[in-house]
């Protein structure tokens, strides 16, 4: 390991004498490259079914990411529910901060039991843009939905209860915004102004407080 | 409300809305659920979680990769083993690193013991929450040479931190190996010793079968994973649908119940453990030799991109979703995690029963807060 302490890009590669194969874990890890994927049968089968939806599909690692326009998005999970897509697996948001085509990426990971297949759907929102919840699709989307505007600040339209779940009411601001400061904010103050004065709060007070 | 009249003893009875916990040791941790109660029926549930939210996500971001692998084992703090092996299972998955052969073999025993251990602590508390008091001091007896054996691999009892990407950090000591396979040879006479005080018993059928019944389609919609989907009769298990590791190598199979309630949650989790104890020996029979560690750059930086992955963790599919851009930190690490999505069914599980039955039913879904909150 000793050779490689300093982070290599993947173009830079040592000269070897081609020797007896070495084992891979041996080699330089072959990092994944992404691919167009917009001939995969499963985005095939989903752009069949939802026309215009997907502006773009890559695969990433054996991995396939379907990236749709936020007002197709409810469309489309009702599109993948049909086509065997019964199982959500994962829903969450990552943000991109200054970007130009949209702050958010809503991501949504579905899992279909008749074949094993998996697909990721992301969706690009504006700050302030309103994403269709898919709760009505899938079931279990509600605490996933939830948990993702606690954190982000996104609002998911139709959402039943769409209310802070590991934050608590009353919080201000979104903790997992890159914009939020990791040492936290001034807690007491946002909930009660008239208890504490601003910036001698509980959490991010004065000396000694952390 | 929409209840059935056949619930409701008196007409003119008055609903009631109690909130058990968040100090309640029944809850297994800080959980709160407000109960709306009709006499002893449960009419509706709302869990209240939080309590133990310590921001893990974020705290990610800052860390570097290997950084991370501590913050993980305090998530689900019964099972830090599989936790670490989520994390490194997907850094190593978008870096495009092989581990190699003995490592994964390593990381498969020590996953497949943290099982044991998990379902050991589910059964004693659960059983003890229920009033069964003796299966908890038979069952953390084991629990506690499973943990003597991780501390003899990496010096802690608990929280592991005893993967890294690309590999092991530490070979298996002197004679490890020879103590593992003492343990798992015994433990399924233990197993048999514990089943013969419960799944018999009156009191216990009594307050388990019928109990926190769902149906599979519900169980799917809700999106259950680990025993309670299993116990609800869907054959699917990450290690055998996504084989990471070397699970392919190694053969068992996946237990399954009838009737999705509490009773048959048990039994799977039971032959689980022995279907663990199934796999270790093979492990150890196979166990190759070898390096344990990949050759990565020392400064973990993998490409740009984003990549989920995900590991059968004793309490269902614990997935990390990594987003990566090109720097030596995580831009955005993402858990999906087991306990947060099968605790958001309770409410479905519970309702129309009876309030003691809560109890049960937050004891088979087996959460852990500290995954829940994270």
């Amino acid at each position: 390991m000793t050779e490689q302490d300093k982070p290599t890009a993947p173009a830079e590669s040592a000269p070897q004498p081609p020797a007896a194969p070495k084992p891979p874990w041996e080699e330089k890890p072959v990092t994944p490259v992404p691919h167009d994927a917009r001939e995969h049968p499963e985005v095939r089968e989903i752009a069949a079914a939802v026309p215009d939806a997907v502006l773009e599909a890559v695969e990433f690692a054996g991995q396939v990411t379907v990236t749709a326009a936020p007002e197709r998005l409810a469309e489309l999970a009702r599109a993948c529910k049909a086509l065997g897509y019964g199982f959500l697996v994962d829903l969450t948001a990552v943000d991109w901060q200054a970007r130009p085509e949209g702050r958010f990426d809503v991501v949504y990971w579905v899992h279909r039991h008749a074949d094993s297949r998996r697909l990721r759907l992301r969706v690009r929102v504006a700050e302030g843009v309103e994403v269709p919840s898919v709760t009505g699709v899938w079931k279990v989307a509600n605490w996933m939905e939830r948990e993702v505007f606690d954190m982000f600040g996104i609002y998911f339209a139709d959402h039943p209860n769409l209310e802070r779940i590991l934050t608590w009411e009353g919080f201000s601001g979104h903790p997992l915004r890159k914009d939020f400061p990791i040492e936290g904010i001034d807690t007491g103050a946002a909930v009660y102004p008239d208890v504490f004065p601003p910036g001698g709060g509980p959490v991010a007070g004065g000396e000694g407080e952390s | 409300m929409s209840e059935p009249e056949a619930l409701k003893p008196f007409p003119d009875s008055e609903e009631m809305e109690i909130s058990f916990g968040p100090q309640h040791p029944a809850t297994h941790g800080v959980l709160r659920v407000i109960v709306k109660l009709d006499g002893e029926r449960i009419v509706d549930a709302k869990p209240v979680i939080g309590y133990l939210h310590r921001g893990t996500e974020k705290i990610f971001e800052r860390e570097t990769y290997n950084g991370t692998i501590p913050h993980t084992d305090r998530m689900d703090y019964t099972a830090a083993a599989t936790n670490n092996q989520g994390l490194v299972g997907a850094v190593e998955k978008l870096m495009g690193v092989t581990v190699p052969p003995r490592a994964a073999y390593i990381r498969m025993i020590l996953a497949e013991l943290q099982r044991i251990a998990s379902h050991t602590i589910w059964l004693g508390t659960h059983a003890l929450d229920i009033g069964a008091q003796s299966p908890f001091f038979y069952t953390f007896e084991e629990r506690e040479k499973i943990l003597d054996l991780f501390e003899e691999y990496c010096g802690a009892r608990l929280t592991l931190n005893a993967m890294r990407v690309g590999g092991q950090p530490y070979d298996l000591p002197e004679g490890w190996t020879g103590r593992c396979r003492t343990f798992v040879d015994q433990l399924p006479a233990r197993v048999a010793e514990w089943e013969r005080l419960l799944t018999a018993n009156r009191i216990w059928k009594l307050r388990t079968v019928g109990v926190g019944v769902i149906s599979a389609a519900d169980a799917i919609e809700w999106g259950l994973t680990g025993p309670p989907l299993r116990g609800s009769g869907v054959k699917w298990d990450v290690r055998k649908v996504f084989p990471y590791d070397r699970y392919d190598e190694v053969a068992f199979e996946i237990p399954t119940g009838a009737g999705g309630d509490t009773y048959d949650r048990y039994l799977v989790r039971m032959e689980e453990m022995r279907q663990s104890v199934r796999i270790v020996q093979q492990c150890l029979a196979k166990l190759p030799d070898g390096p344990v560690m990949a050759k990565v750059p020392k400064v973990i930086k993998p490409p740009k991109g984003d990549v989920y992955f995900s590991v059968e963790g004793p309490k269902g599919e614990l997935g990390y979703y990594v987003v990566s851009d090109g720097g030596t930190n995580p831009y955005r690490l993402h858990v999906r995690p087991a306990c947060f999505i099968n605790l958001q069914a309770l409410p479905e599980m519970v309702r129309g029963q009876l309030v003691a039955d809560l109890i049960a039913v937050i004891g088979t879904l087996d959460i852990v807060l500290g995954e829940i909150d994270r």
